[in-house]
């Protein structure tokens, strides 16, 4: 059974249609890379999954729950679904070690005490056991989105959601972040990533996704797809960024 | 006659200055409190409470302070109910404070960025947690600046209140007049008082104004 299943989405922002009927299914262990052109409709599709964006019909189930359904809650919904930002979206006021345990604490009612084990857990884990104390100002960039990626990691969530997390950092900043994406990867995490990291999504990914003007336009597994690219859309598109 | 020296009619204003000061800050906290309720209200997201409090605003904001303050003190004895000026100044002052305190606050709170709220969604956090924990916290540093700035409209406003007969530092000013027919006296004493008051509430308004705005 799938941990994520998406059957023929559509989603219109005014007139425009962004989403033409999306269907993808996404197996526990799953690393998605989805790929395409701006305006592709990419970073909508990963946004409707977790409910940051309604859609007009079809349907999402992730982790067994209905996410647009009459008496979705989403709040549970979004406790196994994480999710991380191209704009890290730290919150500024707390420090990495209090970003990571906000949520453990207001949402599961974990003791402040054990949250902090967590955050120090899930820190190391990105390689930053030394900035807990440090605030969101006194960090790069890269160690910022890994800030964000360990406060995803610290609600355990079942499936993690990255959208072009890698697209705000500076060039040397990128593989850090990468790196510690490819780790979660090994160690089994479902993860759907928006990207513009070609290599990465050909190397890391399980599973290749190009969108086209709102639809999945060549599905596969990555190596294949990017090695023998059938659509001429895609095609064009990997001799322009690869 | 009774003789007023410049001694009396000083001491009888700054005792009057008391019950400015109590109303001032009796309307300010109640109706920071009942302001903070309707920024929850606001920012909810749900269609009644914004446009409960939409009304609200547009009412108290559009409508002469004054008009508050009869309506509250002649319109509720018109039901039966004795209403002191205490009581009438003490409610009017509460709403209309409260009506402009949601706004400012409102403002402070759509200037924190978008990514916040989505952030915070994405974590499982319902909306009163995600303005406990996140945005509040940030909102509220901005907020510091025009709020202070308001409090001297708090204070000002309060003088309205002498026209309900409520003894404040405006009314005393009038009685005084009329037992001494020196107006010019008595009230550049009023308002180098008032002055006493709200200047450095403005000045510090400016000093925080400044000091966040170098921390940025």
């Amino acid at each position: 059974m799938s941990l994520v299943s998406i059957r023929d989405v559509r989603k219109s922002f005014g007139t425009n249609e962004v989403l033409k009927g999306v269907s993808l299914d996404i197996a526990k262990g799953d690393v998605v890379a989805i790929i395409g052109r701006s305006g592709s409709g990419k970073s909508t599709l990963l946004r409707c999954i977790n409910g940051l964006e309604t859609y007009q019909s079809g349907s999402i189930v992730a982790d067994g729950i209905e996410v647009a359904g009459a008496a979705t809650n989403l709040r549970e919904l979004r406790r196994h679904v994480g999710m991380v930002f191209q704009q890290f979206n730290l919150f500024p006021h707390l420090t990495a070690a209090e970003n990571v345990m906000l949520a453990p604490t207001v949402v599961n009612k974990v003791s402040k005490a054990e949250a902090r084990a967590t955050a120090a857990e899930v820190l190391a884990k990105v390689g930053l056991s030394e900035k807990m104390d440090a605030y969101p100002s006194e960090l790069s960039g890269g160690q910022q989105q890994r800030v964000a990626i360990a406060r995803s990691l610290a609600m355990r969530p079942k499936v993690l959601l990255c959208d072009e997390i890698t697209s705000a950092l500076d060039p040397e900043l990128v593989n850090e972040v990468l790196r510690v994406v490819e780790q979660l990867a090994r160690e089994g995490m479902t993860l759907i990533l928006v990207t513009h990291e070609m290599r990465f999504a050909r190397d890391v990914g399980t599973k290749l996704v190009f969108m086209h003007h709102g639809k999945v336009h060549e599905e596969g597994v990555p190596k294949e797809v990017f090695a023998a690219p059938r659509t001429p859309e895609l095609q064009q598109f990997v001799g322009q960024v690869g | 006659m009774l003789q007023f020296s410049f001694w009396d009619i000083l001491s009888n204003l700054l005792i009057a200055t008391q019950w400015t000061i109590v109303l001032s800050l009796i309307a300010f906290f109640c109706g920071g409190i009942v302001g903070l309720i309707l920024l929850f209200m606001r920012t909810s997201k749900i269609a009644a409470l914004e446009w409960f409090t939409k009304i609200y605003i547009e009412f108290f904001q559009g409508t002469p302070l004054l008009m508050q303050l009869f309506l509250f003190f002649f319109g509720i004895a018109l039901f039966g109910f004795e209403v002191s000026p205490w009581a009438a100044a003490t409610l009017a002052l509460t709403f209309w404070t409260s009506a402009f305190l949601t706004e400012i606050w409102r403002g402070c709170v759509e200037a924190i960025p978008k990514g916040q709220w989505e952030a915070s969604s994405s974590l499982a956090l319902s909306y009163i947690e995600q303005m406990r924990y996140v945005i509040l916290p940030q909102a509220s540093r901005i907020a510091v600046a025009p709020t202070v700035g308001f409090s001297v409209q708090v204070i000002k406003g309060t003088a309205l209140a002498s026209i309900i007969g409520f003894v404040e530092l405006t009314k005393a000013g009038t009685m005084l007049n009329n037992a001494t027919f020196r107006p010019f006296l008595v009230y550049s004493l009023v308002a180098l008082i008032y002055f006493c008051l709200c200047f450095p509430l403005s000045w510090w308004a400016k000093k925080i104004e400044g000091r966040l705005n170098v921390a940025r």
